[in-house]
């Protein structure tokens, strides 16, 4: 148990600082690198508590695609010469609000732990025994069962997340040559040769 | 202090939760910040999922956080492609030229 608390508060100390370096961080590039150590903390404590399947699903999805997919666009995108003025705008007028809001939700949030204290005792819900199969093997018996329809949606999601970046991003560039194979193998002989009877000493014009 | 328990679990999403959260409004540099502060707090709703769900005894938690992964990958993607085409045309993405919608 003492080992456990000591890795939690190792993990937590480390999702914690590295989410508030995301934030404050004056390179977005830096950004991009705390965030990827949050979700590597965050994923460890996940495999910790006893969720394995999704600590490791977090740290090949989140850390393998989605900040890899942010690295990309920051470097890509040239945004380095931005990274000087970190709230020196003039016209920052929701900033205190904002405090304010941010406060509030974490007070709430609070309170709402807080009070979870002094709740009853936890009711089990499951109707699974929980004991001695894997993580898993229970998230697999039952997501492919009763929850089926939600899995074939968020493929869905997925594949049309899919279509509307390709479609976002996709532009036509002009004055670039491409092939056009329904041209190509349409065309016939009749159409392709011409035979010109040249004169001597004249030549002929290819291109008319 | 040393029983880890729900609470320290709920307390760390409620952290991490905040922090996203005063990402994205005190945020003057770019959109991709914002972003990864949308990434952050959805980070914070897995972490409040997984916890009840182990704590309780329910797997269904962890079912409900793999769908929260896909949405919060999908919305990255889109997300990502949007701030491209954004900077395509406009050649900034900072959050002060964005207010074409005078919001």
């Amino acid at each position: 148990m003492l080992a456990h608390s000591v890795f939690f508060y190792f993990f937590s100390v480390i999702a914690i600082f590295s989410s508030l370096m995301v934030i404050t961080s004056r390179s977005t590039v830096n950004s991009v690198f705390f965030l990827i150590l949050d979700f590597i903390s965050v994923g460890c404590l996940f495999i910790m508590v006893g969720a394995e399947f999704l600590g490791m699903i977090i740290l090949i999805v989140y850390v393998g695609a989605v900040a890899v997919l942010f690295l990309f666009v920051v470097m890509m995108l040239n945004v380095a010469e931005q990274k000087q003025s970190w709230f020196i705008g003039k016209k920052s007028t929701h900033i205190p609000i904002g405090l304010i809001v941010s406060v509030l939700i974490l007070l709430e949030l609070l309170v709402v732990v807080g009070g979870w204290k002094f709740k009853d005792d936890l009711m089990s819900s499951s109707t699974l025994n929980l004991s001695d199969i894997s993580n898993t093997h229970q998230i697999g018996l039952v997501m492919y069962t009763d929850y089926i329809l939600y899995f074939q949606l968020a493929g869905v999601i997925l594949l049309l997340s899919m279509i509307g970046a390709i479609l976002l991003t996709f532009r036509q560039r002009k004055g670039v040559k491409k092939q056009s194979y329904f041209n190509q193998i349409s065309r016939n002989p009749s159409s392709s040769i011409e035979l010109r009877d040249v004169e001597s000493n004249e030549g002929v014009k290819i291109d008319d | 202090m040393i029983e880890i328990g729900l609470g320290h679990y709920l307390s760390l999403g409620a952290i991490i939760f905040f922090l996203g959260v005063i990402g994205i409004f005190l945020n003057r540099k770019n959109v991709i910040v914002i972003l990864m502060s949308i990434e952050l707090i959805l980070l914070s709703v897995n972490i409040n999922l997984i916890s009840f769900s182990i704590f309780s005894g329910d797997i269904v938690g962890q079912i409900f956080t793999m769908l929260i992964l896909t949405v919060a990958a999908a919305e990255a993607a889109i997300g990502l492609a949007i701030i491209v085409v954004y900077y395509r045309n406009r050649g900034s993405i900072r959050v002060e030229d964005i207010h074409g919608m005078k919001g």
